[in-house]
C-alpha cells in the first residue's frame, strides 16, 4: 500500500517536472523572452523581474533557479495583476473552483445514478426510454450551449436565478447544472448498463428469493457491482469538469481559477498561466490517484499492484 | 467438407494419413467447389451489419450531407458571411424564402467585382472563387432570406453557420488525422519492438496522460499570441488554423497509440508475421504492410470517436476567444457571439440555439457512427446477423 502511494507520488513529481520543463521551454522560445518583450510592463515590475528571474544568467541556470522556486511553492508575481503573487491568486480562486467542481460532480453522480438505476429497474418502460433519450442527447451537447440555454430560460424568461456572479447558493445552481449535465448523462448510461448486467446474476436472484424488498436488493447488493464502471469513469469526468469549469466560470463571471487562467492567457500573464497549468496538473493527478485508490476499496477483486 | 469433396476414400479425413498426393481431378473439383462460395471480407461483413443499424446509418447520412453542404457553401445561394449591415442588427429569423437584398455581384465585372467579392467573402482561394463564380452564374444575386436571424453586426447567421461548418469540420478532420498518424506509428513501433523500448514508450504515454492538455494548449496559444511570434507567423504566411491542426493533433494521439499497441502486441505473434519474416521482410515492411492494415478497423472506430472530441476542443477554445480568429468563423465562435449578446433587454435566442444545434447534432452523429462502427467491426460478430 505505502509502496503504491509512494510510486504514484514519484510519477506525479515526474509529470509535474515534465509539464514545468515544457512550459519553461515554451516561455523561453518567445523571442526576447516573455518578460523583456512586454512593452506595457511598468518599470517597477520590470525591475522586480530582472532581480527575481536573473535574466542575464545563462539559460540552464535560470531553469534550475525557476525549478527551485516552483518546488518551494514560490510561484512568483503576476505580471498583470499588480501587487498580487501567484499564490494569492490561487488562494483566492481555488476554493471557488473547487466548490463549483465538487457540486457539479455530486450533482452528476446523484442524478446519473438515480436515473440509471430507475431505467435499469424499469427496462423498456416509458421511464427507461425517457431518461435514456435525454441522456443520449445530453452527452453530445457542449456545456456552454447548455449554459446559455439555461440562462435564457431561467434567468431572463423565468427570473429564477441571478445571471452571473458568486456569493450565494442561488449563484451556484445554474453553473453546477451546466457543468455537471453531460457527465450526469454519461453516468446514467453507464449505471444502466452496469445494473442490467448485475441484475441478471444469481446472487441477485437469491437476494430476491429470500424476500428482500427491491430497494434493499438494489442498495445492498446490486449497486456495489454496478457502480464500478462509474467509478472508473470518474477519472475522465474529473478531467472534463476541470476543463469545463474554465468555460462555465467565464460564462457566469465566476472569479475562480478558470477565469484567472483565461485572463492570464488572453493578457499573456505568463507566470500566472504557467503556475496554473502546474496547479491543474496537480489537481488532476491527485484526483485520478484517489479514484484509483477508491476502486481498490470498492472491488475486492482488484488488488493494489505492488 | 472434405469427405464430400474428395472421392478417394484413402485420403478421406476419417483417420487416414496423407500418404500420397490426391489426383489432379480432385484439385479441379476442389477449385470448382471453392468457386461456388464467395468470400466475405471483414469490411463487407461490417458494412452489411452497419447498414442494418438504422441510427448509425442516419448519422452517416447526416454527416455526409453536412460535409457536402460545407464544401459547396460558396456555391449555394447564402448571403455574405461577413458583410456588416448595422441597420439590420439583431434582426430575428425571417420566414420568406428569398432575401429582398441581392448579392450585388452579377452586374459587376473586373476590379469592381473583385472589390465587392473581397467585401462579401474576403480573400478566398481559387477553388472557392470558382464556386462563387458558378453560384453567381447560376443564381444571380438571389440569396436565401435570414432564416436564422442576424447577429450584432447584421451578418446573416445562416451563412455564418455554413462557413463556420467548413472550419469546424476541417479542424476536426485534419487534427484527428494528425493524431491518427502519430498515434498509429507510435503504437505500432512500441508494440512491435516490445521489451525495454515498449516499456519506455508506454511510460512516456502514461506521463502524458496525466497532463491536462487543455491548459497546456491554452498556454501554447498564449505564447503564440506574443506580438513578435504573431508578426513572424504573418510574415511567413503561417495560418493560425494550421497551428491549431498540429497542436490539437499532437494532443489526441495517446489513446490511439495505446489501442494500436495492444493490437500489435497480439498480432505480431501470429503465423503470417512469422511467414513474412522467413521470406526476409524487414521491420518497416512488416509494420507498415502487414501489421497496420490489420489494425485498421479499430483505428477507424477511434478516428470517428476522436473527431467529436477534437471538434469540441476547438469549440471550447474558439468560445474562449483563443481559437479561430475573426474574420474566420467556427461554431464555437458563433456560440460565443450568441452568449455575449445575451442581455436582459431582449433575448436573441437564435444566436445561441442555431450554432449550438449544429454543433450538438454533428457531435451526436459522430458519436453514434463511432458506436455503430465499433459494433459492426467487432470480429466476434462476424457472419452473425
Amino acid at each position: 500500500m505505502t509502496q503504491f502511494i509512494l510510486r504514484r507520488l514519484v510519477w506525479m513529481a515526474l509529470t509535474l517536472w515534465a509539464v514545468f520543463t515544457i512550459s519553461f521551454i515554451l516561455m523561453k522560445s518567445v523571442p526576447g523572452g516573455p518578460y523583456s518583450s512586454e512593452r506595457a510592463l511598468s518599470p517597477e515590475i520590470q525591475k522586480n523581474f530582472e532581480a527575481r528571474y536573473g535574466l542575464d544568467k545563462p539559460l540552464i541556470e535560470q531553469y534550475f533557479d525557476q525549478l527551485t522556486y516552483a518546488i518551494t511553492f514560490d510561484l512568483g508575481m503576476s505580471t498583470r495583476l499588480k501587487d498580487f503573487t501567484v499564490n494569492e491568486v490561487i488562494a483566492q480562486g481555488l476554493p471557488i473552483s473547487a466548490t463549483l467542481g465538487v457540486i457539479a460532480l455530486s450533482f452528476a453522480l446523484i442524478l446519473g445514478l438515480t436515473t440509471g438505476v430507475l431505467s435499469a429497474l424499469g427496462r423498456g418502460t416509458f421511464t427507461d426510454v425517457f431518461f435514456m433519450s435525454i441522456a443520449t442527447v445530453g452527452i453530445a451537447i457542449p456545456n456552454f450551449v447548455i449554459a446559455s440555454i439555461t440562462i435564457i430560460l431561467f434567468v431572463f424568461l423565468w427570473q429564477l436565478f441571478p445571471a452571473a456572479g458568486w456569493g450565494s447558493a442561488s449563484h451556484l445552481i445554474l453553473p453546477a447544472f451546466a457543468l455537471g449535465a453531460p457527465y450526469a448523462a454519461y453516468i446514467a448510461r453507464l449505471t444502466r448498463t452496469g445494473m442490467l448486467e448485475v441484475l441478471s446474476q444469481d446472487y441477485i436472484r437469491t437476494a430476491r428469493a429470500k424476500g428482500l424488498p427491491t430497494y434493499q436488493v438494489v442498495y445492498r447488493h446490486a449497486l456495489q457491482g454496478a457502480i464500478l464502471p462509474v467509478v472508473s469513469y470518474l477519472g475522465p469526468a474529473i478531467a472534463g469538469v476541470l476543463t469545463g469549469s474554465v468555460v462555465i466560470e467565464r460564462i457566469f463571471s465566476i472569479p475562480g481559477l478558470g477565469s484567472h487562467f483565461i485572463d492570464a492567457a488572453l493578457q499573456r500573464d505568463y507566470t500566472l498561466a504557467m503556475s496554473l497549468v502546474l496547479v491543474y496538473t496537480t489537481l488532476l493527478y491527485t484526483m485520478n490517484f484517489l479514484v484509483d485508490l477508491s476502486y481498490t476499496f470498492l472491488d475486492p477483486r482488484v488488488k493494489i499492484p505492488s | 467438407m472434405p469427405s464430400e469433396i474428395n472421392k478417394e476414400p484413402s485420403i478421406n479425413s476419417k483417420g487416414a494419413r496423407w500418404d500420397r498426393l490426391p489426383d489432379t481431378y480432385n484439385y479441379e473439383d476442389l477449385l470448382g467447389e471453392a468457386k461456388k462460395y464467395k468470400g466475405v471480407s471483414l469490411s463487407q461483413d461490417a458494412w452489411k451489419r452497419l447498414k442494418k443499424n438504422k441510427a448509425a446509418m442516419a448519422a452517416l447520412s447526416f454527416l455526409i450531407l453536412i460535409s457536402i453542404l460545407a464544401i459547396l457553401t460558396p456555391f449555394l445561394p447564402f448571403q455574405s458571411p461577413r458583410n456588416t449591415q448595422t441597420e439590420l442588427q439583431f434582426q430575428g429569423p425571417q420566414f420568406s424564402i428569398l432575401s429582398d437584398q441581392g448579392l450585388g455581384l452579377a452586374t459587376l465585372s473586373g476590379t469592381a467585382y473583385e472589390q465587392r467579392l473581397d467585401l462579401l467573402f474576403g480573400d478566398k482561394n481559387a477553388f472557392d472563387r470558382m464556386l462563387i463564380a458558378g453560384r453567381v452564374n447560376l443564381f444571380g444575386d438571389a440569396c436565401f432570406a435570414s432564416w436564422c436571424g442576424r447577429d450584432e453586426l447584421g451578418r446573416d447567421v445562416l451563412a455564418r453557420l455554413f462557413w463556420g461548418a467548413r472550419v469546424s469540420l476541417l479542424v476536426g478532420l485534419v487534427a484527428a488525422l494528425v493524431s491518427l498518424i502519430i498515434g498509429v506509428t507510435y503504437g505500432a513501433i512500441s508494440g512491435y519492438q516490445g521489451g525495454m523500448i515498449d516499456n519506455l514508450m508506454m511510460r512516456f504515454v502514461d506521463v502524458l496522460y496525466s497532463v491536462p492538455f487543455f491548459f497546456v494548449v491554452i498556454f501554447i496559444i498564449t505564447i503564440l499570441n506574443a506580438p513578435d511570434i504573431k508578426s513572424f507567423m504573418i510574415e511567413n504566411g503561417i495560418d493560425r488554423i494550421l497551428i491549431f491542426f498540429l497542436v490539437i493533433g499532437l494532443v489526441y494521439w495517446l489513446t490511439m497509440a495505446r489501442v494500436v499497441r495492444g493490437q500489435i502486441l497480439s498480432l505480431k505473434e501470429q503465423q503470417f508475421i512469422e511467414a513474412a519474416r522467413t521470406i526476409g521482410a524487414g521491420n518497416t515492411r512488416i509494420i507498415f504492410k502487414h501489421l497496420i492494415p490489420n489494425v485498421f478497423s479499430i483505428v477507424i472506430v477511434y478516428l470517428t470517436l476522436t473527431i467529436p472530441q477534437v471538434m469540441l476542443f476547438e469549440a471550447f477554445l474558439s468560445f474562449l476567444g483563443l481559437g479561430v480568429e475573426p474574420p474566420d468563423v467556427s461554431w464555437g465562435m458563433l456560440a460565443n457571439d450568441g452568449v455575449r449578446a445575451i442581455s436582459p433587454l431582449k433575448i436573441y435566442w437564435w444566436l445561441v440555439v442555431y450554432p449550438g444545434l449544429m454543433l450538438a447534432a454533428t457531435l451526436f452523429a459522430l458519436n453514434f457512427l463511432g458506436d455503430g462502427l465499433r459494433d459492426a467491426l467487432d470480429p466476434r460478430m462476424k457472419n452473425r446477423s
